[in-house]
């Protein structure tokens, strides 16, 4: 043997010395492992939605409040009560009213850009935060357990095979982005997270990457951790798609949000979409709902702990409805809440509510069907310590209606994501997915081969358009084995190779045949 | 308050300037490369400071693969001169840690029905077994591979399989060269017999390893056909190496080649032999630099002139050096200032030369310094994929398939140490070429080349399937099992201690307060501010782990951490 080049690595040509790092760009990771990226995905549409999850179990009877029983309503919870003079009607019912600082979701019911949906949850509940979380998270039943999250199947459905071959031209941001550390159950696929994390909006705004400590560069270890955390933010593919379309010149907040935990994210999310992200998916989140105790102050029941997250929460989403709308997004954007459970009927006597069962969801934006679905809750006359306010709508029902309504997901889809069938609700508009779009399945085949199963070797057969053509060898968990061609044909051929797989172990292969935008999987099978 | 002491508070207090108040170095920097680094401080003298955790876990992390909890705990038991010792002086047996053995199936079309290895079963020994068949050699030497992993994963307290792969990147093969199979064992018997050794008898043995003798052309090598290949490595890379000191010549080279003429090899018997008739018996010339020295021993005798040669090498001061830099970068540090040759390396040769070149002497010197224990080297190394994905094997306790179904046992084994290792740049068995992984020598890079875009991405997605999907092979899932994982920890019922023990037995460095009580928050409580709801999950699942409710909030809760502490955070790819 000669000796060999001696550099062969590509970590040498793709990180060069260290004065180079600035200079590179981002570079979508080369992770083939997968199978699913080999597929084009399917989305047609550009719609969006933001979740916003309210943490600890939200206080649904002091959130919509059932004006129909009002009397019933002050005897379950004399101590924190709002007064009827002061809960806040709503145009065209007299039914239902919100909590006084709800002013933000007030007005967007009068311009019909809100749709409330009374009473949800699902039969048999849990009252632990954690469990409850994870079957919101997850679409699960009561009985259910699952790995991954609904809005992780709907992306997986959509972009197959993610993370493996991302970012793509179709899809060169990430499919969904969440808040927080770790990742949310909720966007959890079957086998990886779906999502991007922005773990500080304020670390995001400042350059800073967020959830890291600041580490002195002038320690041995400290110099290191610099520079793996340079290479990390260059392979974290969509932190430069992120951080350009946030910065976009030209690309402000139109509308100046009051200063709290919630618009944080939101002024974000919106800077993000009217930026051009093409992500799906959007997850904030606002904690401290958990009121055992103290939810109101004694002496104006309308101020406190609660009233304070609700002024939060109207108040955050209309400034986002509002700068949507400036932005001319608002068509594209729908948006909803969700808390793992609501709480007791009776208040308790330390001025909060225990762990419940069904309260109010909200869906919010331009294209949300203004309106109340289902009726204010019934309330016993005298409320014991265990009552709790019945189910009417099976938050999966709101589920599969974003999904199939707003996100235009076929039957099939449906299926994948929610597990079962679910009744459809008009909570949104649906004009946009009729007629459904999805691309024309390629008829023709474009790769064969014989022999198979193969012993020895085997002959492919191809039909290349022309252009860039590429035929790989690929093992059945989606490892790349070989590029067994890659050429540029100048015109439209058929074309024969024969290939030898003596040395391969027998089992299932993949063929993976690529020809510009047409791709082909031919399954090929190795004996002994 | 001492110099570690300091430091530590240092460390984990970031954005705490610190300039002022630092202790003067032992001496002063000369050199270096990361111009904002501070230097790493203490001689060879032996290190009497503190033995806590910290250290315990930066001599495992160094000197094995990861630092499991238990074993952490063990050692903090001993005193630090008793962890050396045991670490260097407890090694394998054939018996601990077997042979490889026959997995796959003979090939119908490329083995004719003659050859030796349709004799043997699978599931039996096949390294005595010689064959004739390309595609039986392919699949020995990843037998061999998923052997040799196996090996690593199951490494008891010692230095042996560190030294191994030391080794294995000095006295470089690359198996797909050297194609038969037998000889890719036996190659790595030599270095496992020798690894803690003498390294002059070492070279010895490695110079008339066959697998050697193949890889680099010396049983081609003959008195009409001169093959320069190994005397040139043999100088450059196995000896004396390429410092500003070592001024041999390709004169030099031609006389090391032709005195190394005549070796040949037997692949059936694995076996190196010398044939006479080939060996080249003029007078070899040496240059000034090794003294003028002519080897020249009559025909009888020739097979003594490797060892004329190998004294005529050693007795240059630079082999010591240089395996003494070698060892300094792969175990310690890679920028070797001016300071630290002077102290460090200086010192360390002299030891090894008047030990005789014995290697454990070196060893243990470098390792009981107070240089290796100054808090500045802690987490100041970038993982190779070996001890990334070792270390977390090992530390997270995947389960491997028994050894009763070796067939699902190598699959398994030769996925993670074949083709995953291969994506993240160190296929063990395979470097790209006869210098070894770059990592371990290329200037002035090196442990930073182990992350790149491409490894970095690899090595975060091999941490997300092993947390949430696992890989499945066979019918047989191996999977990150983290509530296992927890349950190993001091105190998994309270997220502060859990958290605090994930980031200790995880990571190098003491995470803040307040980004550890947002991991808390974010992830062990969802969000709820009550630690209270954790401990409560907790409690359930240990009175009924098998309800699968129970098992399933802090299952989920878990997986979501341990991607965070594996995947997110960047302080795991340092040691």
């Amino acid at each position: 043997m000669k000796r060999r080049n001696f550099i062969r690595n590509t970590s040498l040509t793709a990180v060069g010395l260290p004065g180079a790092l600035n200079g590179f760009g981002i570079t979508a990771h080369t992770d083939d492992s997968y199978l699913g990226h080999f597929f084009p995905p399917g989305t047609t549409n550009d719609h969006i939605l933001v979740v916003i999850q309210m943490s600890g179990g939200n206080d649904g009877l002091n959130t919509v409040i059932p004006l129909d029983q009002y009397s019933n309503y002050v005897n379950a919870r004399t101590n924190i009560a709002i007064a009827q003079n002061k809960v806040l009607a709503l145009t065209g019912t007299n039914a239902t009213g919100l909590h006084p600082s709800l002013t933000g979701l007030r007005d967007l019911y009068n311009n019909g850009n809100l749709c409330i949906i009374q009473s949800a949850g699902y039969p048999s509940p849990s009252f632990s935060h954690f469990r409850a979380t994870d079957i919101w998270m997850t679409a699960a039943a009561s009985d259910q357990y699952l790995n991954d999250g609904w809005l992780g199947r709907y992306l997986n459905g959509e972009y197959p095979g993610y993370p493996g071959g991302y970012p793509t031209i179709n899809m060169p941001d990430p499919l969904g982005i969440q808040f927080g550390s770790g990742t949310s159950l909720s966007l959890l696929g079957p086998s990886s997270p779906m999502g991007y994390t922005i773990s500080d909006p304020n670390a995001f705004i400042n350059n800073a990457d967020g959830g890291e400590d600041v580490v002195p560069v002038n320690t041995p270890m400290g110099a290191k951790l610099q520079y793996v955390r340079e290479v990390s933010k260059q392979a974290q593919t969509y932190y430069t798609a992120v951080k350009n379309a946030y910065n976009l010149p030209g690309n402000n907040n139109l509308v100046t949000y009051p200063t709290n935990s919630l618009t944080s994210q939101l002024k974000i999310v919106a800077r993000l979409i009217n930026g051009g992200l093409k992500t799906k998916i959007y997850i904030v989140s606002l904690g401290g709902f958990d009121t055992h105790a103290g939810q109101t102050n004694s002496n104006d029941t309308t101020t406190g702990a609660h009233a304070n997250l609700m002024a939060i929460l109207g108040d955050a989403v209309k400034a986002f409805n509002s700068d949507l709308k400036l932005m001319n997004k608002d068509q594209r954007v729908l948006g909803m809440t969700f808390s793992e459970f609501g709480r007791r009927i009776k208040s308790n006597s330390s001025g909060g509510t225990d762990h419940g069962y069904a309260a109010p969801m909200f869906i919010f934006g331009t294209q949300a069907t203004g309106g109340i679905i289902g009726t204010s809750p019934a309330l016993p006359a005298i409320a014991g310590v265990n009552d709790n306010i019945a189910l009417q709508n099976d938050f999966r029902s709101i589920y599969f209606s974003i999904m199939k309504r707003w996100l235009c997901q076929d039957t099939g889809s449906l299926q994948q994501i929610m597990l079962q069938n679910f009744n459809e609700i008009n909570v949104c508009s649906n004009t946009n997915c009729d007629p459904f779009q999805k691309p024309a399945s390629v008829e023709t085949v474009l790769i064969k081969n014989s022999p198979n199963p193969i012993v020895g070797s085997t002959k492919i057969e191809f039909k290349t358009a022309g252009g860039h053509t590429l035929i790989q060898l690929v093992s059945p968990e989606g490892m790349l084995i070989a590029t067994l061609l890659e050429t540029t044909y100048d015109r439209a051929q058929t074309i024969t190779r024969e290939i030898n797989l003596s040395g391969y172990k027998a089992g299932m292969y993949y063929l993976r045949f690529q020809n510009d935008n047409n791709q082909q999987m031919k399954p090929i099978m190795k004996v002994q | 308050m001492d110099r570690n002491d300091f430091l530590q508070t240092l460390l984990n207090n970031p954005g705490k300037k610190k300039k002022a108040t630092l202790p003067e170095p032992a001496f002063p920097r000369i050199q270096k490369i990361d111009d904002a680094a501070d230097p790493i401080a203490g001689g060879i003298t032996p290190y009497t400071g503190a033995w806590t955790e910290n250290e315990v876990m930066h001599l495992l992390k160094r000197l094995c693969f990861g630092a499991p909890r238990e074993q952490v705990v063990i050692f903090t038991g001993l005193t630090y001169e008793q962890a050396i010792d045991q670490l260097l002086n407890t090694v394998s047996t054939v018996a601990s840690v077997g042979e490889p053995v026959k997995v796959y199936s003979t090939d119908i079309v490329s083995t004719p029905a003659t050859d030796p290895d349709w004799a043997v079963a699978v599931g039996r020994l096949w390294i005595n077994t010689p064959t004739n068949s390309g595609s039986v050699n392919y699949f020995r030497r990843e037998s061999v591979k998923a052997w040799w992993f196996n090996t690593i994963i199951n490494q008891p307290n010692s230095i042996e399989e560190k030294m191994i792969l030391f080794w294995s990147t000095h006295f470089t093969i690359e198996f797909d060269t050297v194609d038969t199979g037998t000889l890719c064992f036996d190659y790595l018997k030599t270095l496992r017999q020798n690894a803690l050794g003498n390294f002059k008898a070492f070279t010895k043995a490695i110079t008339l390893n066959p697998a050697m003798l193949v890889y680099l052309n010396g049983y081609q090598n003959s008195k009409t056909a001169p093959d320069e290949n190994y005397a040139r490595e043999l100088q450059e890379l196995f000896t004396m190496g390429k410092g500003v000191d070592s001024n041999y010549t390709e004169s030099d080279v031609k006389a090391a080649a032709r005195i190394l003429t005549g070796y040949q090899v037997n692949r059936t018997t694995v076996t190196s032999y010398f044939t006479s008739s080939r060996h080249d018996v003029s007078p070899k010339q040496f240059s000034t630099f090794y003294g003028d020295l002519v080897i020249n021993r009559p025909l009888a005798q020739a097979p003594q002139e490797l060892d004329d040669l190998l004294d005529m090498l050693f007795a240059k001061q630079e082999v010591s050096k240089n395996i003494c830099r070698r060892l300094y970068r792969f175990f310690v540090y890679d920028d070797i200032t001016a300071d630290i040759e002077k102290n460090i390396i200086t010192p360390l040769a002299e030891t090894f030369r008047n030990a005789n070149y014995e290697i454990k002497p070196v060893l243990a010197q470098l390792f009981n310094s107070e240089h290796f224990f100054d808090a500045l080297q802690f987490g100041a190394m970038i993982k190779s994929s070996a001890d990334f994905t070792v270390g977390m094997i090992r530390e997270c306790k995947l389960r491997f398939p028994p050894k009763s179904n070796p067939q699902l046992l190598y699959r398994h084994l030769t996925y993670m140490g074949s083709s995953l290792m291969n994506t993240l740049e160190q296929n063990l068995g395979d470097p790209p070429n006869v210098s070894g992984f770059p990592a371990y020598y290329q200037t002035p890079l090196f442990d930073k080349l182990w992350i790149n875009t491409d490894t970095f991405s690899k090595r975060q997605n091999l941490v997300n399937t092993l947390v949430n999907s696992g890989y499945s092979n066979g019918g047989f899932k191996l999977f990150f099992d983290v509530v296992d994982f927890a349950r190993r920890m001091s105190n998994p019922a309270d997220p502060n201690q859990l958290v605090l023990d994930f980031n200790k037995y995880l990571l190098r460095r003491t995470l803040s307060q307040p980004l550890r009580d947002k991991i808390k928050s974010d992830i062990l409580l969802t969000g709820q501010t009550t630690d209270n709801y954790w401990t409560a999950a907790w409690n359930t699942y240990l009175v009924a782990p098998e309800n699968l409710n129970n098992f399933s909030v802090v299952n989920g809760r878990l997986k979501a951490l341990a991607q965070y502490f594996l995947s997110k955070l960047e302080e795991y790819q340092l040691m």
